[in-house]
């Protein structure tokens, strides 16, 4: 805690509590982010932002697998380990543009990872005014955030986190000098609230580099014994099947663009592309077959009825009869009928129309490894 | 603890989506609540089982029970005083 002796005379009002507002991914450097200004006296918000490409949570929903494995969301989990309250704010629709238009184009993948920041800055930013604009017409002081932090680190990634780009993310941002990075801070010019002595400087840190060494020597200094795995698999941009599926998806359609639950339907099945005019999404699963049932309202799909098999979303049209039965003898070789003469299933349209359909299975040599999108 | 169902609390449907949508739903009509009233968040996703309540810890509000019905997963959430 701060114990920084204030003196205050007859008349006057004692300083307020300086309130930061903290973006909270689930990962350990936010966690020590706040963790840093907290052990100054400041008292810390978190925000979440939802951008429908968050890894946790939707694949634990779906797949039987990963329904096994504990169920949390970290962002939630690291707000209750510090004490602080946490807002989650869905971002997805104006997020789009960010994915779409990136102004600093992509990283390894379709990650946007600098327009992304500096949105998400921009956001927490807004919150601030916001929350100070609120403040001054309730005129209770003390209700608005000060400043925001992130838990960025100098060098950390590689396009997103660097020395030229601390500053450009501030700027564009709209945050300026209000945005401090506790972590890295000493490698950076002082903030607002470093000038104004809300926060010391001495007491902040000078981090950089990929090296997760130091952030785990300051977890073990706070006694912080469980954290979320670090770096990256927070966010499905950064995976290159799920990139490609994506670029896949832009390419079929001849325009950028997306809706959730376009993406969201990719981080499910296997997708064949096996003409350039149709995809189809064939469950692996239980789970994800009943996930998939949800959506055959929208799309026509393919339901194995003499075996055990999946159920195939088909997005796109077929050209004819005869493509379609083409297309259910791809289908028929995922499931438990592969090594049959003949199975049977389901062309079912969006609204209930179906036919059944009788076909062999095509030869697993007939089925080339680039019709699947993304890899197998 | 079963949730009997009680057509004054009015209900949140947030069936087929996928955390953190229901929390963030959730969150967002809770803000309109007033404190003490209670709110039926129906799920399909259990996540919501871990979610909400931690989301309630946090924000002071309270999961006074949870409940399945016909494949549905039923929170009911109490607002707590300082709504956030
Ligand atoms: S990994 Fe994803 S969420 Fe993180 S900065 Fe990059 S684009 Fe944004």
């Amino acid at each position: 805690m701060n114990t920084e002796q204030v003196e205050i005379r007859p008349g006057e009002t004692p300083p307020r509590r300086r309130r930061a507002l903290a973006l909270v991914s689930g990962g350990l450097d936010s966690m020590l982010a706040v963790k840093v200004m907290q052990a100054q006296g400041i008292e810390v918000e978190g925000v979440n932002f939802y951008t429908g490409f968050c890894v946790e949570g939707h694949t634990h929903a779906i797949r039987e697998r990963d329904r096994k494995k504990p169920k949390r969301n970290n962002a939630l989990w690291v707000a209750e380990q510090l004490g602080i309250k946490l807002h989650i704010i869905d971002i997805s629709e104006e997020y789009k543009n960010v994915v779409l238009y990136p102004q600093y184009g992509y990283g390894a993948h379709m990650n946007p990872c600098l327009d992304c920041k500096i949105f998400m800055v921009n956001k927490a930013t807004l919150m601030l005014r916001q929350a100070e604009d609120l403040a001054e017409q309730c005129a209770a002081d003390g209700d608005g955030f000060d400043f925001i932090i992130t838990g960025e680190v100098i060098g950390q990634r590689p396009k997103s986190q660097l020395k030229w780009t601390m500053p450009l993310i501030a700027r564009e941002s709209g945050a300026e000098d209000r945005l401090l990075r506790p972590l890295c801070a000493k490698n950076l010019p002082p903030t607002l609230p470093e000038r104004e002595g809300w926060v010391d400087r001495e007491q902040l840190h000078s981090i950089t580099g990929r090296s997760r060494a130091p952030q785990m020597a300051l977890a073990k200094a706070f006694g912080l014994e469980e954290y979320a795995q670090p770096a990256g698999g927070c966010c499905f941009l950064t995976d290159e099947s799920y990139s490609k599926k994506l670029g896949d998806l832009w390419q079929a359609r001849k325009r950028k663009d997306y809706d959730l639950d376009d993406i969201l339907l990719l981080k499910i099945g296997r997708h064949l592309r096996p003409r350039p005019h149709f995809k189809l999404i064939i469950s692996r699963e239980a789970g994800e077959t009943e996930f998939l049932q949800g959506y055959r309202y929208q799309f026509s799909s393919f339901e194995m009825v003499s075996h055990g098999g999946p159920l195939t979303l088909i997005d796109g049209e077929f050209e004819s009869e005869e493509e379609a039965l083409w297309a259910a003898s791809i289908v028929a070789r995922f499931s438990q009928g592969r090594e049959a003469e003949e199975v049977t299933m389901t062309w079912q349209a969006p609204k209930g129309v179906g036919k059944l359909l009788k076909v062999k299975p095509m030869p697993a040599d007939d089925i080339p490894k680039e019709w699947h999108v993304g890899g197998t | 603890m079963s949730v009997a169902p009680d057509a004054s609390i009015p209900e949140l449907d947030v069936r087929r989506l996928l955390c953190p949508i229901p929390v963030i739903r959730t969150q967002d009509r809770v803000k309109t609540m007033v404190p003490g009233a209670l709110l039926d968040v129906l799920a399909t996703d259990p996540g919501v089982l871990n979610d909400l309540p931690a989301w309630c810890r946090i924000n002071g509000h309270r999961v006074v029970a949870t409940d399945r019905r016909d494949g549905t997963i039923v929170v009911r959430v109490e607002v707590g005083g300082a709504a956030s």
